[in-house]
C-alpha cells in the first residue's frame, strides 16, 4: 500500500489495545440473598416474585410465589411478615408493603382462577399427612407436586386448623381459606374430615402409606389455677375462638375479662367485643413493650375499644367479678406482686395463656423423643421414628402460620428425598445482601402505599375483615418499590458507566456480560449498581 | 431544568436504563445499539471519567445529528489516550489539532461544511455538524483564545470541555481550571497555604455566559440523563455552544478508580460544582441538589486534598471552600426553592 510522507502503519483500531491485561481486579455478577427471603419462615422468593409483580405479570408472580407457599392470599392477610422487618427498604423511606402484595396476588389468583400444574409423574408412594392446618396443607401440597399420593386426615369438621379455629373471620374471611383450600385438593390430594388419628402407626399400616406427616397442631388451652366461685364462667381462648365456627356463638357476656398477653388473647378480645360485650378487658402482668403479642394487633385491638389492664394478675374470681392484683417489674423484668389489690366486674374470664399438644396419637411409637410437651425432630423435620416426620406447632419453634408452611415445604422435599432413599441437601446460600452493598442513590422516593382499613364502628360490631386489599394501581407501585437487593433488574448502569464499554448487554431478561478483553478492573461498575449485583474479585496474578 | 422530571419507576430516571421504562424513556447509553464514539482499547486510566464523559456527551451528539457529525479534539489526555498512532478508539470523523486551536479549527469545519452544502444545493445550512472538544488545559489556558473568538462571532460549533481540574497526562500540573487548595506538582501541599491559591483561575462557563451565546451548560459524569438532555438540546440550536463537564480524574485526583462517579455527584451535591443551562446570556435553570451535603464529604477521599485532614485539619481552609459552595449554591439557585 501507497502510504503518505512519514507514514508506514496502516491505520488501525484501539480494538487490538487488550486493556483487560491492566486488571488486578475483575466484576463478576452474583445473586445475592435479599434479607426479605432471609427472614422468610415459608422459604418465598419474596424477589423474585416481586420481579415479576413489577412488570404487571401477576399470573407469573403468583406462580413464582406459589412455587414456596400455596396459601398467598391467606398470607397477605395473617402473616406477621418478618420480611418487611428486614426489607432494607426501611433505610430509604419505609419497608416495601410485601404483605398487601402477596395478599393483592393472591386474591388475583382466587379472582381469576389460577390452578397449580399437575405433577408430570407419579412416584408410586403414598404419605399421610395429620392435620389439615397450615403445615399439613403445605406438606400435601407439595408432596403432591412431587408427584405422590397424598391424603390428609383431619379430626375436626373442616380444613383449615389454627386458620379456621383460631384466627378470627375478621382477619381471615372464611371463603378465602376456602379458595386456597380447595385449589390444594385439585392437585389430587385426599382430604379426610372428622378423622383422627388414634395410633399414627396403625393408620399408617391400614392406609398402606410409605411415609407420615404430623401436623396435629396445639389446641389444647392451658388452665391456670384461679380460685373461684361457682357462678363464674371462666374458659379458654381456644375454645372460644373453635365455637365461632360453629351454630352456636360462644356466651361470654357483656363484660369480658381475657387473661394473657399474646396474639390469641388480643384475638378473643376483638372477638368478644364483636359479640356485643361492653367492656373486654385484657389483664396481662407485664408491660406493653413486653406483650408477645405484635404490636400492630394491639393497635388496632385498643382503636376498637378493648382495654389493657397492664401489669396485674388475676388473683380471684368471683360471682360477676375478679380480683386483680398489680405487679412491679423487677430489675431483671420480671413481674413480682405488689400485695395492692383491685377488683373488676366481669361476666366471663378468657384464658388465652398458651396451647398444648394433643400428642396422644404418638402413644407406643418407639423412638420418638418428646420434650416440653412438643415432638423433637431433626433437621430433616423428621421425628425419631423413621419414615414420621412432624411439624407446625407440634415441634419446638415459634407458633406461626408461615412458620408452619415453611415446616411444610421443607418436610415434604425431606420426605420427597427419604422415599427415594436419598437426603436432600438444599442448594448452598448466597451470600445476605445487606444495605451496604447497596447503592441507594438510584432508588427515587417512594412512600409507603397504606392499605385501607374498615371503619371503626363496623369493627366493633360485624366480622367483616378489619384491613382492606390494595388494587391493581397501587399494588403495582407498592411491587415497584422493591430495591431488587442483590439481584440484577437490568437497570443498565453498568453498561452505561464502563469507561471501556467493555459490559455487553444481552437483551431483555437476559442481564449482561463483560468483556474480560477491555475491562481494566476499574470497579464503577461495582460502586454504581444500585442492588449490589455486581462483586470485586482479586485476579490470580 | 431540559433533562426529563424524575417519575416513580423503581429508581426513577436515575439509573441508565430500566428494563421497565418505554425505549423512548431511555438514554442513549441505555442502548445496545448505542455509537461507541470512543471504542473500547483506549488507554486511559483505570475508572477514566474523561472516557466516559466524552463517550456520553459524543454519543448524545452521533444521535442527535443521525451520524452527521465531525469531532476537533484538542491536544490532552483524551487526545492522547485515544489515538496513539496507528491506532484510534475515535468510531467518527475526528481530527487533532493543535493543543490551542480545537475551536478554530472546528470553525474551519464548519464553514466548510458550509460552502459544501451550498455547492450541492442544499441551502446555507448544512446538515453535517461540527463539535470541538478538549480538557480545561486546552479549553481555559491555552486554546482561550480560539474559544473566546469562536464564541463571539457565533459560529455553528458546539464546544464540548472536560474539566478534570488539571494537566493530568503530562504529570497533574495546575490549570485555570483548578480548585483553589487542591494539590498538584506545580501547587505542593507546603507552606502556609498549601495546595493552589485561593482567588486565582477562572470558571469558563461563567465567562461563557457572558459572551451572550445562543446555550451554554454545566454537566459532571453522575448525571447522565442531564448530561444526554443538554448535548441533545444544544445540537437543536445553531451558533456557538458550550458545554463544561465535570469529569473526575482518579490519578490527578488521588482517589480510588471506582469512584469516579460517586465524587462528580458530591461534587454536585455539595455545592463544589454547579450544575445549570444558560441560554443568550440569562441563566435560565440549574439541577436542584437532591440530599446537600458538607464539602468534607467531597473533600476527603481525594488526596489532593489530604493536606486539609493532617493531625491538625485545616478547618479555616475547608471553611473558605465551603463558603466558596454555598455561594453557587445562592448563586445558581441549587437547592430548591433558591432563587436565580
Amino acid at each position: 500500500m501507497d502510504k503518505p510522507f512519514a507514514i508506514t502503519l496502516d491505520p488501525g483500531s484501539s480494538l487490538a489495545n487488550r486493556t483487560g491485561s491492566w486488571r488486578t481486579y475483575k466484576p463478576v455478577y452474583l445473586d445475592r440473598l435479599p434479607p426479605c427471603n432471609a427472614a422468610c419462615p415459608a422459604g418465598e422468593n419474596i424477589q423474585g416474585w416481586l420481579y415479576h409483580a413489577e412488570s404487571g405479570d401477576y399470573e407469573a408472580a403468583w406462580r413464582a410465589l406459589t412455587e414456596n407457599n400455596p396459601l398467598p392470599a391467606i398470607m397477605g392477610r395473617v402473616c406477621y411478615h418478618p420480611c418487611e422487618g428486614a426489607c432494607n427498604r426501611q433505610h430509604i423511606d419505609a419497608a416495601v408493603g410485601i404483605n398487601s402484595v402477596e395478599r393483592f396476588l393472591g386474591d388475583e389468583a382466587i379472582k381469576r382462577g389460577w390452578a397449580f400444574p399437575k405433577p408430570e409423574k407419579k412416584s408410586g408412594k403414598r404419605v399421610l399427612v395429620v392435620g389439615a392446618g397450615p403445615s399439613g396443607l403445605s406438606a400435601a401440597y407439595h408432596l403432591a407436586r412431587l408427584g405422590h399420593e397424598v391424603e390428609i386426615h383431619e379430626a375436626g369438621p373442616y380444613a383449615g386448623g389454627m386458620m379456621r379455629f383460631g384466627i378470627p373471620q375478621y382477619r381471615l374471611p372464611r371463603d378465602v381459606l376456602n379458595a386456597e383450600v380447595k385449589r390444594i385438593l385439585d392437585l389430587g390430594v385426599v382430604l379426610r374430615l372428622d378423622t383422627k388419628v388414634a395410633n399414627i402407626r396403625e393408620s399408617m399400616q391400614v392406609g398402606k402409606f410409605d411415609a407420615a406427616f404430623l401436623a396435629v397442631g396445639a389446641h389444647i388451652g392451658k388452665r391456670a389455677f384461679i380460685p373461684a366461685g361457682d357462678a363464674t364462667k371462666i374458659v379458654d381462648a381456644v375454645s372460644v375462638l373453635r365455637s365461632m365456627e360453629g351454630e352456636e356463638k360462644p356466651m361470654l357476656g357483656r363484660r369480658v375479662v381475657v387473661y394473657g398477653g399474646g396474639n390469641t388473647a388480643i384475638d378473643v378480645a376483638r372477638t368478644a367485643k364483636r359479640l356485643g360485650a361492653t367492656e373486654a378487658i385484657i389483664v396481662y402482668r407485664r408491660t406493653r413493650e413486653k406483650m408477645p403479642a405484635h404490636d400492630f394487633e394491639v393497635e388496632e385491638a385498643l382503636q376498637e375499644g378493648v382495654m389493657v389492664k397492664w401489669l396485674s394478675t388475676i388473683k380471684q374470681a368471683g360471682e360477676g367479678e375478679i380480683t386483680i392484683e398489680k405487679m412491679a417489674l423487677d430489675d431483671k423484668g420480671f413481674p413480682q406482686p405488689t400485695g395492692e389489690f383491685e377488683t373488676l366486674a366481669a361476666d366471663s374470664v378468657v384464658l388465652a395463656l398458651g396451647q398444648d399438644v394433643d400428642l396422644s396419637l404418638l402413644d407406643g411409637v418407639p423412638g420418638l423423643e418428646i420434650k416440653d410437651g412438643t415432638v423433637q425432630v431433626g433437621p430433616n423435620m423428621m421425628t425419631g421414628h423413621a419414615g414420621i416426620f412432624a411439624g407446625g406447632d407440634m415441634v419446638p419453634s415459634e407458633r406461626t402460620v408461615t412458620v408452619a408452611v415453611g415446616h411444610g415445604k421443607k418436610a415434604a422435599r425431606h420426605i420427597d428425598a427419604w422415599l427415594a432413599g436419598g437426603a436432600y441437601a438444599p442448594a448452598p446460600k448466597h451470600e445476605l445482601a445487606g444495605f451496604e452493598k447497596l447503592n441507594p442513590w438510584y432508588y427515587s422516593e417512594a412512600p409507603h402505599t397504606l392499605r385501607p382499613t374498615l371503619d371503626i364502628i363496623r369493627r366493633q360490631s360485624t366480622f367483616e375483615e378489619v384491613q382492606g386489599g390494595l388494587d391493581e394501581g397501587n399494588a403495582l407501585f407498592e411491587a415497584r418499590r422493591c430495591l431488587s437487593c442483590g439481584n440484577c433488574f437490568e437497570c443498565d448502569n453498568c453498561y452505561g458507566v464502563c469507561p471501556d464499554n467493555a459490559v455487553i448487554k444481552l437483551g431483555p431478561g437476559k442481564r449482561f456480560e463483560f468483556n474480560y478483553d477491555y475491562c481494566k478492573g476499574c470497579g464503577v461498575c461495582a460502586a454504581e449498581c444500585p442492588c449490589g449485583a455486581i462483586k470485586m474479585v482479586a485476579e490470580d496474578i | 431544568m431540559s433533562h426529563q422530571p424524575v417519575k416513580f419507576y423503581q429508581t426513577g430516571t436515575f439509573t441508565v436504563g430500566n428494563r421497565l421504562l418505554a425505549p423512548e424513556e431511555r438514554s442513549v447509553q441505555a442502548s445496545a445499539k448505542r455509537f461507541n464514539s470512543i471504542n473500547s482499547g483506549h488507554r486511559a486510566c483505570q475508572g477514566c471519567g474523561e472516557a466516559l464523559g466524552a463517550r456520553y456527551a459524543i454519543d448524545a451528539a452521533m444521535e442527535a445529528s443521525h451520524g452527521q457529525l465531525v469531532c476537533a479534539n484538542a491536544t490532552g489526555c483524551l487526545e492522547v489516550f485515544s489515538t496513539p498512532y496507528p491506532e484510534t478508539s475515535w468510531q467518527l470523523p475526528w481530527i487533532h489539532s493543535l493543543f490551542g486551536n480545537a475551536a478554530a479549527v472546528a470553525t474551519g469545519i464548519a464553514a466548510a461544511m458550509k460552502v459544501k452544502s451550498i455547492k450541492a444545493g442544499k441551502g446555507p445550512v448544512p446538515a453535517t455538524r461540527v463539535v470541538a472538544q478538549g480538557g480545561d488545559g486546552g479549553t481555559t489556558d491555552i486554546g482561550f483564545g480560539c474559544l473566546s473568538g469562536m464564541f463571539e462571532r457565533n459560529d455553528d460549533v458546539l464546544y464540548i470541555c472536560y474539566d478534570n481540574g488539571g494537566y493530568m497526562n503530562t504529570g497533574v500540573q495546575r490549570s485555570s481550571a483548578t480548585p483553589p487548595a487542591a494539590r498538584t506538582a506545580t501547587t505542593m501541599a507546603v507552606g502556609p497555604e498549601p495546595g493552589n491559591v485561593f482567588g486565582q483561575g477562572k470558571f469558563v462557563p461563567a465567562i461563557a455566559v457572558a459572551h451572550e451565546i445562543p446555550y451554554v451548560a454545566t454537566a459532571t459524569v453522575a448525571d447522565l440523563r442531564d448530561l444526554e438532555a443538554k448535548v441533545k438540546k444544544a445540537m437543536t440550536i445553531r451558533g456557538a455552544r458550550y458545554i463544561h463537564i465535570l469529569v473526575p480524574c482518579p490519578l490527578g485526583w488521588g482517589a480510588a478508580s471506582h469512584e469516579t462517579i460517586k465524587l462528580a455527584r458530591l461534587a454536585k451535591e455539595t455545592g463544589v460544582f454547579p450544575v445549570f443551562e444558560a441560554e443568550h446570556g440569562e441563566i435560565t435553570g440549574s439541577l436542584k441538589i437532591r440530599r446537600k451535603l458538607p464539602v468534607e464529604e467531597y473533600l476527603r477521599p481525594q488526596k489532593r486534598y489530604a493536606h486539609l485532614f493532617g493531625k491538625q485539619p485545616r478547618v479555616e481552609v475547608i471553611a473558605r471552600l465551603q463558603a466558596l459552595a454555598d455561594r453557587n449554591v445562592k448563586k445558581y439557585g441549587l437547592l430548591d426553592g433558591g432563587t436565580l
